[in-house]
């Protein structure tokens, strides 16, 4: 059962090729300024190509982030294994990091020469005070929506305290908040459902 | 081990650490260069990841610059590929093996439970930039006025970021 938009054409057409894969994936890396790649993802995996519909895309997104990696690079790699297996995914990973890496290279270099200079450590300098102000509130924005319960804000705390106050190594922090995090989120065995009217 | 294979190894770990993403292993990558193996200062850091900010495509790929720092040309290229290719490899396989566990209960555990040590990372991520970039009231004033605006309305950062580094440049100087 395949659904058809408007304009007749299949949500997934049967054979996408691997350039087709990397210049998509391309496009994001060379648009997506500021961070908030996943706005560009959408745009183009959902509305632009009809890769994947909304359901499918939240799902992978929620797969990438929970996986070790960057989203942007393992939303890449996922998407296109998806299309078309393995050269799919090497693909889309290529396409999804050389623009930036190319225009890192380009700012690099200029750094190199230009670096020291008071104007250039004057602007980074404000660069990386906004950064500070973007991280947190990206961070604050996903934890409203993330988090719904006090053991998950204890978790936050005693996350951040562990990295930026103990200095713990970060597999020392994984290796034991993380199975506490799991256990707290195990399911409860569901109680059998009664007799009582459901709304 | 010379510095070459050192950086290799040191940033296959971090990118298997991501979880959650590049903010969340940023405090343990600058104590690994900076602090662990000296390769570039703690300003230096932070100016790389600076530049990282300007650039499109996913926000860790500052970390060729690092390598070019250290080993130069092949060092950036090397360090890229180590920082990638793990998290990516496991990402395909788990991603396929994800499929099969689609009705697990620890599927669903895993993932909610990561997630406040995810929020937590991140904001261990923006302590340890700040730690070294917010060093005046002119600077703290900036990451406020950053974290306000984006919490009133969405909007593309790129835009503050480049208003922080017109204002930085007629302010810092």
């Amino acid at each position: 059962m395949s659904e058809m938009p408007a304009d007749g054409m299949p949500v997934i057409s049967p054979r996408v090729t691997l350039w087709r894969i990397f210049a998509v994936f391309g496009l994001i890396g060379a648009t997506s300024f500021g961070g908030g790649v996943v706005a560009y993802l959408r745009a183009q995996l959902v509305t632009a190509t009809h890769w994947l519909d909304d359901g499918e895309f939240l799902e992978l997104l929620e797969v990438s982030q929970t996986l070790p990696g960057l989203n942007a690079t393992n939303m890449a790699v996922l998407v296109g294994d998806k299309l078309r297996g393995i050269p799919g995914a090497v693909a889309g990973l290529i396409g999804m990091m050389l623009p930036g890496s190319l225009f890192i290279a380009m700012l690099g270099a200029a750094y190199a020469t230009y670096g020291g200079t008071h104007a250039v450590t004057a602007i980074l300098g404000g660069v990386a005070a906004a950064a500070v102000g973007v991280m947190t509130a990206v961070t604050l924005q996903i934890g409203r929506k993330q988090l719904d319960r006090w053991s998950d804000l204890a978790l936050v705390v005693a996350t951040l305290a562990a990295v930026s106050g103990f200095h713990l190594s970060l597999l020392t922090v994984l290796g034991t908040l993380g199975p506490v995090a799991v256990l707290l989120h195990w399911p409860h065995k569901r109680p059998r459902p009664t007799g009582e009217a459901q709304p | 081990m010379n510095d070459l294979a050192l950086l290799i190894r040191s940033f296959a770990i971090l990118s298997l650490l991501a979880v959650g993403g590049g903010s969340a292993i940023l405090p343990e990558m600058k104590h690994v260069v900076v602090e662990q193996f000296h390769w570039i200062t703690a300003d230096d850091f932070d100016d790389i990841y600076s530049l990282g900010q300007m650039a499109p495509g996913p926000n860790m790929l500052m970390v060729s610059l690092i390598g070019d720092k250290v080993a130069g040309v092949v060092g950036g290229i090397a360090v890229l590929i180590a920082f990638f290719l793990p998290a990516s490899v496991l990402t395909l396989v788990s991603g396929r093996l994800w499929e099969h566990f689609k009705e697990a209960p620890a599927r669903e555990a895993l993932r909610r439970g990561l997630a406040p040590i995810t929020i937590g990372l991140m904001l261990s991520g923006a302590v340890s930039i700040a730690r070294t970039a917010i060093d005046g009231w002119e600077t703290a004033v900036l990451a406020v006025a950053v974290l306000a605006i984006l919490m009133w309305r969405s909007m593309n950062p790129l835009w503050l970021i480049g208003a922080a580094g017109l204002i930085g440049w007629l302010t810092l100087r």
